[in-house]
């Protein structure tokens, strides 16, 4: 019958050594900064995203003076470029938007009285494509022709736009998370060597009575893994709430309606991505990783100068 | 058992200068061998070089010329990673104890087991056992600095023989003991001697000597004068 080593068995000191208060604290303060930026990497996925599923292949004509005479034939401008359109192949729809969509459009610029304003608005047509936007250039030139000074607007470059700046948010988030880490990692390496060298005389003594590197190298180890993780878990857990307001923030543009998000701790629970969810947890699993793998190196680098 | 040839140590100077260069030679030309279950007497004025011989023998410096094979293994090229299975099969009694002071005397004597990997019910009962045959079964939970100094001794000679070791060093072991207490141990280092472990016991007390008469390593200077008697057992 093997029994293992009693779990309290702290031959090296090391709970003083590597004390409860300092390591933790740091690492959870590294661990809040690490799920910060996973929620904007989320965050920034999530919503271009939405965008982009709103947007796909899509086009917005704009037709201004649109009730005047088109340039031939009797009809109005707005009905010379719909007609146009319409039998223009790889066009799927266009519809007018009308008076009150329109206004429902510029709402959140010019308030209630938009259709009130005494500027004249141009007639919008939304246009959906059957596939991706070929070249537009000849589709814009006959449609001017028609109706001089219609405007061509290709969601596409915007969408593309969208892309490069979410990827370069996800890019900033990423590099910050590879930063926090390192911190946490050098966090830790440096609480390990002055816990090596305040452990000093008990690691000669251990090392003498013929325990191997990696026996000593393991129990600091795991002393750091434990810290670690248990800061990371406190950080995850401070992190939380914070990010269920951000999530808050953010439910309108990612085609939640504001008011029913977060009313019940349901619903607030429910507003985080379920990808947040699952890295979450792995934020203290990591520290811990990290914890084991720079102690353990550490420790070993120290214990090649002893014979 | 162990072997030396033309054997030299030099310690490392460091401190003053942050880079560390060789000290004067402590040990010169030391040649020797001992059979499995010898015993040595090792003597010699204070400064002569008998801890930096016991170091050289608890792997804790290794020579910086010649040549010490010990239970087989050459010492002076073996990689780092084949002495802790050596270590574990000598045992030390220190000249300052070298206990460690947050552990109980029970923890201290249970440690080289532990390092071991041996179960823990073995070892409850071992080190039980033996702190009793020591005199200390009251004194099991108690902290090194709670403990006299010859209390202190014994503990670290309970931690040297616990695992009934293949070579046993004792380094001035009974600095801190009376005469009834300095028999018992010579009781006991003459028993593990019986059942085959090869003890080498540095020490100033002629009287200790004279008591227990053995085959002697001179050493002066760091140099080994003939050692008297060539058998490797008791004089009798
Ligand atoms: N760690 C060390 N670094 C440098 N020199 C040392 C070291 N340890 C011992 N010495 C030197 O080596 C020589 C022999 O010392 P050692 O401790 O082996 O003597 P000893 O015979 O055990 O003496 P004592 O009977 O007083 O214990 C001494 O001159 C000492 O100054
Ligand atoms: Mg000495």
């Amino acid at each position: 019958m093997i029994s293992l080593r009693p779990s309290g068995f702290d031959e090296l000191g090391l709970r003083r050594a590597l004390s409860d208060r300092m390591l933790p604290v740091l690492v959870g303060a590294m661990t809040f900064l690490a799920a910060l930026a996973m929620a904007g990497w989320f965050g920034t996925a999530a919503l271009a995203r939405h965008w982009q599923q709103g947007a796909g292949a899509s086009l917005t004509v704009q037709v201004p003076q649109a009730t005047d005479p088109a340039a031939s034939g009797g009809q109005t401008r707005l009905a010379a470029v719909l007609a146009l359109l319409t039998g223009t192949p790889g066009v799927a729809s266009a519809h007018a938007l009308s008076d009150q969509e329109l206004a429902d459009l510029l709402k959140p610029w010019l308030g209630q009285g938009a259709d009130r304003l005494a500027i004249p608005i141009p007639a919008v047509i939304a246009v959906r494509l059957t596939g991706t936007a070929s070249d537009l250039a000849p589709l814009a030139h006959r449609l001017d022709d028609a109706a001089p000074g219609t405007l061509v607007e290709d969601h596409d470059r915007w969408i593309g736009r969208l892309a490069v700046l979410v990827r370069s948010l996800q890019a900033c988030a990423g590099l910050a998370l590879l930063l926090v880490a390192g911190v946490a990692a050098s966090v830790i390496a440096v609480a390990t060597r002055a816990g090596l060298s305040t452990r000093r005389e008990a690691i000669e003594i251990v090392h003498g009575l013929g325990a191997t590197d990696a026996y000593i190298a393991g129990r600091f180890a795991a002393r750091a893994t434990l810290l670690a993780a248990a800061g990371a878990a406190g950080g995850a857990l401070v992190a939380l709430p914070v990010l269920l307001a951000l999530a808050r923030l953010a439910a309108p543009f990612v085609g939640q309606p504001a008011g029913t998000a977060g009313d019940t701790l349901q619903d607030a629970l429910g507003a985080l991505p379920v990808a947040l969810w699952l890295a979450l947890p792995c934020l203290p699993v990591s520290a811990g990783a990290i914890g084991f793998a720079t102690a353990h190196s550490a420790v070993r680098r120290w214990l090649r100068r002893l014979p | 058992m162990l072997r030396f040839e033309a054997v030299g140590l030099r310690y490392e100077r460091s401190g003053v200068r942050t880079d560390a260069s060789a000290g004067p030679e402590v040990l010169h030309d030391i040649s020797f061998h001992l059979r499995p279950g010898a015993f040595r007497w090792l003597m010699g004025p204070s400064g002569a070089g008998k801890t930096s011989l016991l170091r050289l023998l608890y792997l804790a410096v290794r020579p910086t010329r010649g040549r010490l094979t010990l239970m087989g293994t050459d010492v002076a090229t073996a990689p780092r990673r084949a002495l802790p299975v050596l270590r574990r099969r000598i045992g030390v009694v220190f000249q300052d104890f070298r206990l460690l002071p947050h552990l109980s005397a029970f923890d201290n004597v249970a440690l080289p087991l532990r390092i071991a990997g041996r179960p823990e019910g073995q070892i409850r009962a071992d080190v039980g056992e033996l702190l009793r045959w020591v005199g200390l079964s009251q004194h099991l939970d108690t902290r090194p600095a709670e403990l006299s100094g010859g209390e202190q001794q014994r503990v670290a000679i309970a931690r040297s023989v616990i695992t009934r070791p293949a070579l046993l060093l004792a380094d001035e072991p009974t600095g801190n003991l009376d005469d009834g207490q300095a028999e018992r141990l010579m009781q006991l280092f003459k028993e593990m001697n019986r059942i085959g472990t090869t003890v080498i016991v540095a020490t100033h007390n002629e009287m200790l000597v004279e008591r227990h008469p053995a085959p002697t390593l001179h050493i002066a200077n760091g140099r080994l004068a003939a050692s008297d008697g060539r058998d490797d057992g008791w004089v009798s």
